[in-house]
Parts: C-alpha cells; structure tokens; sequence
C-alpha cells in the first residue's frame, strides 16, 4: 500500500529495497507504529533509511508523498540574490549596457522585478534540492530569456568568456616528473593504499603453517597466501586551463604523488566541468577525447574517483545545458558529476583553491553541495581527510 | 511492553519507536550518533527495560566474526596431544563459544550489544549476515548447527568511520541519535543528578551550548563529557557565580578538562580568551 511511497524514495536516490519495506509492513501489522502519525513517520524512518546522510531527502519525500501530513519546515529562502546578481551584472554589464539598464527602469527596478521572479519561483519549486535549480527552473535562467535578461544571462556570458577560450590554448600537460617538493602529499596519498590479498598464492603464511600444523596434530601443514599488493584503484579527473592555470604547480605535485602510489591510476582531463567529454592528453585533445560515457563503462565503480579543480566558474556551465565556456553541452554539467559520482561508490573533489576563499565563489558552493560535502582543500589536512572519505 | 524513557535515561520518540520495532520484528538496530551521545548506554537501558541479561561483544580492529561465534583452539589440543591426555580424542572439548554462541544458547531472551562495529575489519558486517539473520550457525569441527532458542534482541553501534556494506544495512533497524537539544539536556541532566542546584545546572548548560558552538572545535564535548563535568562541578563545590564570569568573555570554563579532551582545542580557547580580555 505504501508501494509508490517506495518508488518515489528510490526516486529520491534513497536506496531503500523490497527486504526494507517489508520489515515496514511487518512492523505496521505488529502495531508498532499505534496510528500515530508521528511514529509512522518515525517507523518508516528507522526501517527504510540506513545512512544519516539520507535523513533530510527522506523528510522531503515524506513530506511530499504524504501531502495531507502536517510538512515540515520549508527550507529558509535564500535571501543572497540581490547582492550577487548585481555583482554579476555590475561584472557583465558594458557602461552602454548599464545606461540602457538605466534607461529602462534602473536598476533597482531589474533587481525588483527579479525578486518577484524568484518569489513566484520559490512558491512554485518550494522543496527543489538546488540552489539555483535544474535547467529552466532558475529565476536566473528563466529571465535569461527575457530582452533585459539577455545581458545579465549566459549569452552574453558565454560570449565575453569565449574569447579567452577560443584562442585554443596549448595547457601544459600535467608533468609527472616533478618528484620535488611532493614528500608531504606522499605522505597523505598513501593512506589510500588498502592492502588487499589477490592472486596467486606464494608467500609463506607462518601463522597460519603453525596452525595448520597444530591442527594436523604435529605434521608439517605449509600455508601460502597471496603477494600483498596495492589494490587501490584510481580515476583522476583533472581540471586544465582556464581558470585553473595558477593552480598548475600545485596540482603538478599531486600528480606525481599519486602516479607512484597506485596500481591503476587513470586520468582524465576536463575543463571547468566534466560534460559528455573528457581527454587523455591536452596535446593532442583532438584525438584522445573519449566520451565520458565510455569512461564510466571502462572503470568499474570500486574506482576511487577524484576530481581535481578549483570549481571557479560560471554556475551556468554547472547548471545550465549550453553552459559549456567551449562547446554546446546538451545536458548541464551538474547531471553529469551526478552521473559521474553516482557510479562511483567513492568520490571527492579536491579543490587547490584556499578553502578560505570557497564562499566567495557560487560555483564553488553548488559543486560542494552536488558533492555533498565532499569537497576537501589540497593541503596535507584537506588530503588526509579526503583519504579517509576514500578509504571508508 | 516495551521501551520507554525512564528515570535514569532519557530516549526521544523517535528512539522508542525504533527500538520497539527491532525488537517486534526481532531484527538488528543500528544505532549511529556522535559519541557520547549514549550509544552503548541504550542497549544497557534496554536490557534492563525488556528485563533481559545483556551480552556485550566489543568489537576490535583485529576482531574477526568467528570469534564471535566460536574458536578451535587448535594449540591446547596439539599440547594435549603430546601428553597423552584423553581429552584429546573429543574435538568438541577445544571448541571455545564467543559471545553469539552464549546468546544464542540462553533459555531467556538475550540482548546482545554489538559495541563499535565499524572498528573491525570492513569484512566484519558481512561475515555476520547469515548468523544475525537466521540466528545460527554451522559449526565445522563438530558438524553440529548452533540455532537461538529465543532470537536475542541485538543492538549494533557504529562511529561512522567505515561504511557500512548494503546488504548488512538492509536487514537491520536504523537509528541516528541526534545531539539533544536544550531542553532534552536539562532532562538528562536532571536524570543524572537530581540533586544539583538548578542555578548551577543552568549557567553550566549556557557555559557547554556555547563551547559546542565555539567553531573549530576538533572534538565538540558531547553529553557524556556534560555529566562528568558537572560531577566535577558538583565535587568541587563551585558557586555558579563562578561559571557566571563566563557569560561575558569567552573564558575558559573551570576544570575544562572534563570538557576539551584535545590539547589543540585547549590552545584554541586560549587564543580566544586571549583576545577578548585584550579587547575587553
């Protein structure tokens, strides 16, 4: 009966499975539950959410499904627009521009007409998980469309941020030679190394000879286990070019960190944000792109998945289909790290970028919260916790 | 029947409702929350609510799921072996019970205390999802099947440092303690120590909300730390004018040892309290 409440939690992402909802219905028949409401909502709790980090999606969708319940607190509205719309606009805007701007209602009247837009939104969307929301529902995106709306939205974006990129710049390929100076990321790195017995058995394995032998009751029982080997295995994923070029040095180091500590370490390379492409060599980038489908087929999801990049962006290109600073992106950057951590059983971003400086950027801000918190400074700290995320 | 707060612990609903249904359906909790938030002190609660003898298994790094059921001690019989002892002949005398065996074998129901599962190896949970589901297991030596008479009600915690795989998760209860708000506090508090004087109990309470809001904090004293504070407290004979000074600056609070159990949140303080008497 709760059926579709199931469907609609799954949808939701929250892994909850057939043996949950049965151990629900058996605790409703039990009577635990006494048709309170109140304790349904905290049976189902206990039987179908088995992570603390699935908590508040499973409110929302209880929320939702069971709309005639009391729903819980919205979400605060986000009060932070007004003053980073006028920044970007005050960043975009031509002095022409503002004086159009001017001439058509100042700006206090854009930014006015703006809040109402988002208010209507925040009304129709209340409960959306982002905060700029999926491609179309954006206040932002949607005024986009609008004659005004065209200068402060991604056209002119794109535009003005294209000629920095269509230059084709050659980005150095990351040099993983540059041993120098990586000592302490070693150090950090090698807390990924797992120790794991695979393949054929050829060492000796003294306690357990003494006990096979023990067991044999005095006769010699020799016992070989597996080499110990590293069973790490890796996909970085590494932001090149653009906005990341002062950041180059330090990821050089990583790099050659990493190279030496795992047995299979892949990598790839993006720009800005993963989208439906990724290449191996920023040399040739024509001939080593590789759709980034291909990559989730070719490594399994017991890869530990790293992205390395400092997140600095336009949110369009996170956001928006078309948001791409390169090329036409049919789907929005944010659907495809989705994509991308969602095969992945571990993943986390490392960002070079000091982690003082995050909140001052948005785009920073929505990868975290798309990583869901697992964006981590590429200091020795940010990489020992990262290393725990990944070891876990 | 069942679970309820009492007068010594103090369980929000969302607990009961929660351990009245692992125990109804006779399937695992788990129980996940900050430590020091009463983990291990819930499956004593609940023993003693459900009237039941508690079987605690503290799980270790090294600890393997076998232990829990039971070891061949394979040496002693060697040693035997070479003496000569009778003994010998029945391997059934160097099968040693773990702590499941005992649970399972008890003629009363049994509640079981799974302590810190996250500890073992990431193995651990795995290798136990047969023995918690169907509650038995094969014993290989004597070819003999061990089966719960009552099935134990078992209680799991975890520290959050290792993931948990699917499977276990799937046949188990979960619960998250949450840290208790204020209000829930001054309940515990008055569980705890129904004598102490409310003046002190209050400004103590401010003094602990606000060193848990201290940010940077590496370990956030948690309601353990509160109720070995206040012992101190309590001990010590501290007039609450004492805590009161705090309310100004950000001082360290008396005998903070009980409270920061971590030399770098100790120096952290210092630094603040530094500055606001410089400021001050």
């Amino acid at each position: 009966m709760f059926a579709p409440f199931i469907l609609a939690l799954r949808q939701a992402s929250i892994p909850a499975s057939i043996t949950e909802y049965l151990a629900l219905l058996g605790a409703m028949q039990a009577g635990v539950a006494e048709y309170s409401i109140e304790d349904f909502y905290y049976l189902s709790r206990a039987a179908l959410v088995k992570d603390e980090r699935h908590l508040d999606r499973f409110d929302r969708v209880f929320a939702t499904y069971f709309r005639a319940l009391e729903t819980p607190e919205a979400p605060a509205p986000r009060d932070l627009p007004e003053e980073w719309l006028r920044r970007l606009a005050e960043k975009l805007l031509t002095p022409a521009e503002m004086a159009q701007v001017q001439a058509l209602g100042g700006f206090e009247k854009l930014m006015e007409t703006l809040r109402q837009r988002l208010a209507e939104q925040q009304g129709r969307h209340q409960g959306g998980s982002k905060w700029i929301g999926t491609a179309g529902t954006s206040p932002f995106g949607a005024y986009g469309y609008n004659p005004e709306g065209v200068r402060i939205g991604q056209a002119e974006s794109r535009h003005r941020r294209a000629v920095k990129v269509w230059d084709k710049r050659e980005f150095r390929d990351l040099d993983d030679a540059a041993e120098l100076g990586s000592r302490t990321l070693k150090l950090a790195l090698r807390r990924l190394r797992r120790f794991a017995r695979q393949g054929a058995a050829t060492e000796l394995d003294l306690s357990g000879t003494v006990r096979a032998t023990a067991n044999n009751a005095g006769h010699l029982d020799l016992k070989l286990v597996a080499e110990r080997h590293n069973a790490v295995k890796v996909l970085l994923l590494l932001d090149i070019g653009g906005s990341m070029d002062e950041h180059v040095r330090v990821c050089q180091d990583l790099f050659s960190a990493a190279r030496s500590e795992f047995k299979h370490l892949e990598y790839y390379y993006f720009h800005n944000c993963p989208y439906e492409r990724l290449w191996r060599s920023n040399h040739r980038r024509a001939d080593s792109e590789l759709p980034t489908e291909q990559v989730l087929r070719t490594y399994g999801p017991d890869y530990k998945l790293i992205f390395v990049g400092d997140a600095s962006m336009s949110p369009y290109e996170i956001t928006h289909p078309g948001g791409s600073v390169e090329h036409w992106n049919a789907e929005a950057g944010g659907v495809w790290l989705q994509r991308l951590t969602g095969h992945y059983r571990r993943s986390a971003w490392l960002n070079p970028l000091a982690a003082g400086r995050w909140e001052h950027s948005m785009s920073v801000g929505v990868l975290r919260h798309l990583m869901q918190g697992r964006m981590f400074a590429m200091t020795l700290a940010g990489i020992e916790e990262m290393t725990r995320e990944l070891a876990r | 029947m069942g679970f309820r707060s009492t007068d010594r612990y103090i369980a929000s609903r969302d607990l009961e409702v929660a351990v009245n249904a692992a125990v109804t359906l006779q399937r695992p909790l788990l129980v996940k929350g900050e430590p020091g938030t009463g983990k291990t002190v819930l499956a004593h609660e609940v023993a003693q609510a459900l009237g039941c003898r508690l079987i605690e298994w503290h799980i270790k790094s090294t600890t393997k799921a076998q232990q829990g059921l039971y070891e061949y001690d394979a040496v002693s019989r060697l040693r035997d072996g070479q003496l000569g002892d009778e003994r010998v002949h029945d391997i059934a005398n160097y099968i040693v019970r773990g702590k499941l065996w005992d649970a399972f074998a008890a003629d009363e129901k049994i509640v079981v205390l799974i302590d810190e599962v996250d500890k073992a190896d990431i193995e651990f949970p795995n290798d136990l999802l047969l023995e918690l589901d169907r509650m038995q297991f094969f014993v290989y030596e004597t070819r003999q099947t061990v089966t719960a008479k009552q099935r134990p009600v078992v209680i799991i915690t975890s520290n959050n440092e290792k993931e948990l795989p699917d499977a276990f998760l799937r046949r188990c209860f979960f619960h998250y303690i949450r840290f208790p708000d204020r209000e829930t506090m001054e309940r515990i508090v008055q569980a705890h120590y129904p004598d102490i004087r409310h003046d002190l109990a209050r400004e103590a309470l401010t003094v602990f909300f606000k060193v848990r809001d201290v940010p940077g904090l590496k370990k956030k004293p948690a309601t353990s730390e509160l109720l070995d504070w206040l012992k101190l407290l309590m001990v010590e004979d501290l007039p609450p004018e004492a805590l009161r000074s705090t309310e100004k600056h950000v001082l360290i609070p008396p005998l903070h040892g009980a409270l920061l159990k971590n030399e770098q949140d100790v120096h952290l303080f210092e630094r603040l309290a530094f500055l606001s008497r410089r400021n001050g």
